[in-house]
């Protein structure tokens, strides 16, 4: 089964766009805060496509930093992205080209990719490119909304917004590990860590964007080694998938 | 701070983010059937968020307490299987409202 509708992907990137909407806000308010211009806060934000990388990004651009720091630091952040990435070949439709590659790996954020991945079947690009479409113009007018009216909104209100994107994240990972216990250890493991890597002296003074990495590598390599997942194309082959039998058992 | 250099910072930014996504995407194109590499790669999504999220979600809210609030929200809103947005409105509200108690206390 190819999940390849482009209006599919548009009502999918919605929610998306709309916890984006947010989050860039609050990116775009601090950009300008920080003297710099709203058209470069917006540039960011288009060219980029990233949160954590373009919060961490804005304090070396003011702070003066190198352009090697930027990019070592860039690297490390986003790392991630390589994974999901590689990972993501692994879903796309054998339609899908190297030209379109060029694309779609732009669009390549956490939730995007989360949503792509949690599709039964392969994604077709006319699905993935609705599905970039919302989230990307979000992020790009939230930004410009923050920066250009941010300092509008009572404090109370901005503290409020930054919880959103990890309600975002939540939303996507509790309810696949609510129904797949390997998934469940995945999620607790890399937590676990992460706190670790947080609270515990010596290990905290490592970069928060390795210990995103090392954390991945450890939480799935454990979890790939106990607990491999079944063959795509055996799993495909049968019709009743998890949702449908939930579906049977409510009727 | 100077803006032509703020210009090529941003550059190097654009740059280095897109070809991090760009390169494993391109040049690999085959399926892989190695099965431990392929249940690595469905695992590392959840690992990411999941490490992203904790325990820097408590931290996000102006406070411990409405950090903690926030989550517990979500997370039970999550575990409903609630949409996106809604679990990420619905922590915003709630650490909003924390934040308000909080201050008339």
């Amino acid at each position: 089964m190819v999940q390849n509708s482009f209006s599919r992907g548009v009502r999918d990137g919605v929610p998306i766009a709309l916890g984006y909407v947010s989050v860039s806000f609050t990116f775009g308010m601090m950009a300008v805060a920080q003297g710099l211009p709203v058209w470069f806060a917006v540039a960011v934000s288009m060219t980029n496509l990233t949160s954590a990388g373009q919060f961490a990004g804005l304090s070396l651009i003011v702070s003066g930093a190198s352009f090697l720091e930027m990019a070592l630091t860039q690297l490390t952040i986003n790392l991630r992205y390589a994974l999901m990435s590689l990972s993501l070949t692994q879903k796309l439709d054998s339609s899908v080209t190297l030209a379109d590659r060029f694309w779609i790996s732009f669009g390549n954020t956490d939730e995007i990719f989360a949503v792509a991945s949690g599709q039964p079947g392969a994604v077709g690009k006319k699905y993935f490119l609705g599905l970039m479409s919302m989230p990307y113009l979000g992020w790009a007018l939230g930004t410009l909304l923050g920066a250009a009216a941010g300092n509008v909104l009572p404090a109370s209100v901005r503290s409020a917004l930054g919880i959103a994107i990890y309600g975002m994240f939540l939303a996507i990972i509790i309810p696949v590990a609510r129904e797949k216990k390997p998934v469940l250890f995945v999620v607790i493991l890399a937590t676990a860590l992460s706190c670790a890597f947080y609270w515990i002296p010596g290990l905290n003074r490592v970069s928060s964007g390795f210990v995103i990495i090392i954390c991945a590598l450890v939480a799935a390599g454990l979890a790939a080694w106990r607990f491999p997942v079944q063959d795509e194309l055996h799993r495909e082959a049968q019709p009743t998938d998890a949702p449908s039998s939930e579906e049977e058992a409510r009727s | 701070m100077n803006l032509t250099n703020a210009i090529l910072q941003l550059v190097v930014m654009a740059l280095v983010t897109y070809l991090v996504r760009m390169l494993p995407m391109t040049l690999f194109t085959k399926k892989i059937t190695s099965r431990f590499l392929r249940s690595f790669l469905y695992y590392v999504p959840y690992a990411v968020l999941g490490a992203m999220t904790f325990p820097a979600i408590f931290f996000s809210a102006g406070g411990i307490i409405s950090g903690l609030v926030g989550t517990v929200v979500a997370l039970v809103l999550a575990f409903c299987r609630k949409s996106l947005l809604t679990v990420a409105v619905c922590a915003c509200a709630a650490v909003f409202v924390t934040n308000l108690l909080l201050t008339l206390l």
